[in-house]
C-alpha cells in the first residue's frame, strides 16, 4: 500500500515538473513536438529508474559504512553521468532502433535536474530500495506524463497568431503556468 | 577583453536567465521571496566563479574526450564546499533553498560558462566572466523574487508593505506564480530589446 502511495505522490501530487521545478530545461527545450518529448519521457524514465538504484546503492553501502556521506552530491552525479554515458554504448550496442529513438537525448539527461534530484531526494527522505526506486519512476513518469501533454499544448497554440513579443518561451512558460494550476488541484492530497 | 565589458556582457547583453533561457530550475522553485533568491543567486556566483577560475587553470591539461565529466567534478566539489558554508553559517537560508543546493551542479548555467568560457580564455577574464554572469543571474532572480514576494504576501524582502486590506494573490507564491512572472517579464524584456533592435 505505502508503494502506491509513493507511486501515486510521485507522479500527480508531487509533480516533479509542475510543483517541484525539476527538469525544467528539458521541459521548456523538448516539448515542440509530441514524438519527441515522449522519446524523452521513455528515456528519462529509463535512466531515473537506474539512477535511483545505482545512487541508493552506492550511499548506502559506500558512502554510509566509509562516513562519507557529506560527499553524496560528488558521488551521485559522476553515478549519474557514467550511467547515462554505459546506457548509451548499451543501447547502441544492443539495439539500433531504440538508439535512434533515444540517443539524441541520453546525453541531455546528465544536466536533468530530476535525474539528481530524485537520487537527492531518496537519500533525504530516507527510503528503502524498493521505495527509492518506485519513487525514481513514479517521478520520472510524472515528467514523462508533463512534457507530452505540455508538446500537445504547444504543437495547437503553433498555428495561432501571436505577437511577437510574446512568440517563443513567454507563451511556452504561460501555458506551463496554466498547467501548473491544473496540477495544484492535487496538492494537499496526502496519502503516505 | 576588458573586465568591464566581460561583466557587463553577463547582466545584460548575455542575461542568462532573460536571454540565453539557462538555469531555468533554481530561477522558478526559489524566487517565492526576494531574500531567497538573493541567496540563491550568490551562491551560483560563488560556485561559477571558483569553477571558471579552477577550470581555466587546469583547461591545457584535461584531454579533451574526459572535460565534461572533469568539470562537473569541479563543480560539485565548489558546490560542496558552498553547501558544508551555507549549512554552518546560514542555517535558515540553507533549510529554505533545500534541495536546490546540491542541485547547483547540474544548473546548465555554471557547465555552459565552462565549456563556452573557461575552457578557452585565461583565468583572469574566467573570474569576471564568472562574477558577470554570477551577478545577472542574481538579478533576475531578485527582480522575479520581488515580484512574486510583494504580490503573494505583500512584502519587500520580508518587510510587509501593503496594508492589510489589500488582498493578496496566494497563486504567485504557487508554483503557477513563477511561471507566469517569468513569462511576463521575459515578453518585456523581449519588448524593450525589439524597439532597441528597431532603433
Amino acid at each position: 500500500m505505502r508503494l502506491i502511495a509513493i507511486l501515486i505522490t510521485a507522479v500527480f501530487i508531487n509533480n516533479y515538473v509542475m510543483s517541484q521545478f525539476l527538469g525544467i530545461c528539458p521541459f521548456l527545450g523538448v516539448s515542440k513536438k509530441v514524438e519527441t518529448a515522449a522519446g524523452m519521457g521513455v528515456a528519462v524514465i529509463f535512466v531515473m529508474a537506474l539512477a535511483s538504484a545505482a545512487s541508493w546503492l552506492a550511499y548506502n553501502f559506500i558512502l554510509v559504512p566509509l562516513n562519507l556521506d557529506y560527499l553524496y552530491n560528488i558521488a551521485f552525479i559522476l553515478i549519474i553521468a557514467s550511467l547515462v554515458q554505459f546506457v548509451e554504448m548499451f543501447i547502441k550496442k544492443s539495439s539500433p532502433s531504440l538508439y535512434q529513438a533515444l540517443g539524441v537525448f541520453l546525453p541531455l539527461i546528465t544536466t536533468n535536474c530530476a535525474v539528481l534530484g530524485v537520487a537527492v531526494s531518496n537519500m533525504q527522505a530516507g527510503y528503502n530500495f524498493i521505495e527509492a526506486v518506485i519513487n525514481g519512476v513514479g517521478g520520472a513518469v510524472g515528467f514523462a506524463l508533463a512534457i507530452i501533454l505540455f508538446a500537445g499544448i504547444r504543437e495547437r497554440l503553433e498555428r495561432n497568431q501571436i505577437l511577437p513579443a510574446v512568440q517563443g518561451f513567454p507563451l511556452a512558460l504561460i501555458s506551463a503556468g496554466l498547467m501548473s494550476i491544473a496540477f495544484l488541484g492535487f496538492s494537499g492530497i496526502s496519502l503516505l | 577583453m576588458n573586465p568591464v565589458k566581460i561583466i557587463k556582457n553577463g547582466i545584460l547583453n548575455e542575461n542568462p536567465t532573460f536571454v540565453q533561457v539557462i538555469g531555468m530550475c533554481p530561477t522558478l522553485a526559489v524566487t517565492t521571496g526576494a531574500v531567497n533568491a538573493v541567496g540563491m543567486g550568490l551562491s551560483v556566483t560563488a560556485v561559477l566563479t571558483c569553477s571558471n577560475l579552477f577550470i581555466s587553470l587546469i583547461r591545457k591539461f584535461v584531454p579533451d574526450e574526459i572535460r565534461i565529466p572533469s568539470f562537473i567534478v569541479v563543480i560539485a566539489t565548489f558546490v560542496t564546499i558552498v553547501q558544508l558554508v551555507l549549512k554552518a553559517f546560514l542555517p535558515s537560508l540553507d533549510a529554505a533553498l533545500g534541495l536546490f543546493i546540491p542541485l547547483i551542479v547540474v544548473n546548465c548555467l555554471i557547465l555552459a560558462r565552462a565549456e563556452a568560457f573557461a575552457s578557452k580564455n585565461g583565468p583572469v577574464a574566467s573570474i569576471f566572466d564568472g562574477i558577470g554572469m554570477g551577478l545577472g543571474f542574481t538579478l533576475a532572480l531578485t527582480c522575479i523574487g520581488i515580484v512574486r514576494e510583494f504580490l503573494g504576501t505583500g512584502a519587500v524582502f520580508g518587510v510587509t508593505v501593503l496594508p492589510d486590506m489589500i488582498p493578496r494573490t496566494i497563486t504567485m507564491i504557487l508554483p503557477p506564480g513563477a511561471f507566469f512572472t517569468l513569462a511576463f517579464l521575459m515578453m518585456a524584456v523581449n519588448k524593450i530589446r525589439a524597439s532597441r533592435a528597431k532603433a
